[in-house]
């Protein structure tokens, strides 16, 4: 796995949005096993603690799951890879959005100059 | 609660001139934690109270509840700004006197590591450059399974890409009851490795909080932050 850190914002947080990409998509599939924590953690340069926290909160979401003694796997759901599609499709979008907004674009003003964009293209 | 390390109040002046002011400091275990601040600000100096090669003026301090002494370092795996073999040893020597002095060093380890880093055990002490002494410095004290380990600078003399390999080596070697005190100036390489940081002006300890509260409260990297707080 590659991984890669900004200096802003939580080291967990990024790790929990790296995976979701990865399962999104499709480089990590159901029933995939993970490596253990230590190994990840060094892996990605990382505390253990943090990756560990990074993969608990990815257990409560339910993207993952842990069998007793086998280890720790991406959880089987169909449906899944397309929801964070969607839910990672809508913070690209919004993160368009606001950096459209902080350049004077209104929403509708982002649109239409992104459909001249692809337009062109 | 049962810390690690407990510090309550300790002072200590070197003649007349005070470096720590009533410093108190809780650290628990399992944590890496960075020690930060400028120089001369007293990270060596605390480092090496905690060591037991500098003794206290006044104050509390314990290690797994034991006074500092034989007992603590028994406990305490201690990596000192400058290495301290002699030029003339062997990196064999070297490992011999780790396994003289701590009932805790674990040889297969030491050898395993210098071995991924390419060092001979023939080679002399005085032939290796200043990084790599450095590095044989570092094998050998994470090569010991203590409950504490004190590293002083543990990148000063290495390039960045040893730099990984060092914090590698670190991630890999602590045990889940064991926390490792990392002083050092370098913090934007260290920063994805710690769990909390520790800032210390003039003596005194100033901030002690986790990586991730620093991140998400201010928005910025430590690196960031500690440019912010100790801008000149």
């Amino acid at each position: 796995m590659k991984w890669k850190f900004d200096e802003n914002t939580p080291i967990y947080l990024q790790i929990v949005e790296q995976i979701k990409t990865q399962i999104a998509t499709g480089q990590l599939k159901a029933g995939d096993k993970l490596p253990a924590v230590r190994e990840l953690a060094v892996e990605a340069g990382v505390n253990p603690n943090t990756m560990q926290k990074a993969l608990s909160q990815l257990e409560r979401e339910g993207l993952l799951y842990s069998v007793r003694t086998s280890g720790r796997f991406v959880a089987g759901l169909e449906e899944q890879s397309e929801k964070l599609q969607n839910e990672l499709a809508s913070q690209y979008m919004e993160s368009f959005l606001d950096s459209m907004n902080s350049l004077g674009y209104t929403a509708q003003e982002a649109v239409s100059v992104l459909q001249a964009h692809v337009n062109k293209k | 609660m049962d810390f690690l390390v407990d510090c309550r109040s300790l002072k200590k002046s070197y003649g007349r001139r005070p470096v720590l002011h009533d410093f108190s400091l809780q650290l628990e275990r399992g944590r890496i934690i960075g020690l930060l601040g400028p120089n001369g600000s007293g990270k060596t100096t605390f480092i090496k109270i905690l060591a037991g090669i500098l003794s206290k003026n006044s104050g509390e301090i314990k290690i797994s509840g034991r006074q500092i002494g034989i007992e603590s370092k028994k406990i305490v795996s201690y990596l000192p700004e400058r290495t301290y073999f002699s030029p003339s040893m062997k990196v064999k020597d070297t490992i011999k006197f780790f396994e003289d002095f701590y009932k805790d060093f674990k040889r297969e380890r030491a050898e395993q590591m210098l071995s991924g880093l390419d060092i001979s055990l023939n080679s002399k002490i005085k032939e290796l450059s200043k990084g790599t002494r450095e590095k044989v410095q570092l094998v050998l004290v994470m090569s010991r399974e203590a409950e504490l380990y004190l590293l002083d600078e543990p990148m000063g003399g290495v390039d960045p890409a040893a730099r990984d390999y060092i914090l590698k080596t670190i991630l890999t070697n602590y045990n889940e009851n064991a926390s490792v005190i990392i002083s050092t100036h370098l913090i934007s390489d260290v920063e994805k490795v710690l769990d909390d940081v520790v800032f210390i002006k003039e003596g005194n300890v100033v901030l002690h909080q986790s990586v991730d509260e620093i991140r998400r409260e201010n928005g910025m990297s430590v690196d960031a932050l500690f440019r912010e707080v100790f801008a000149c």
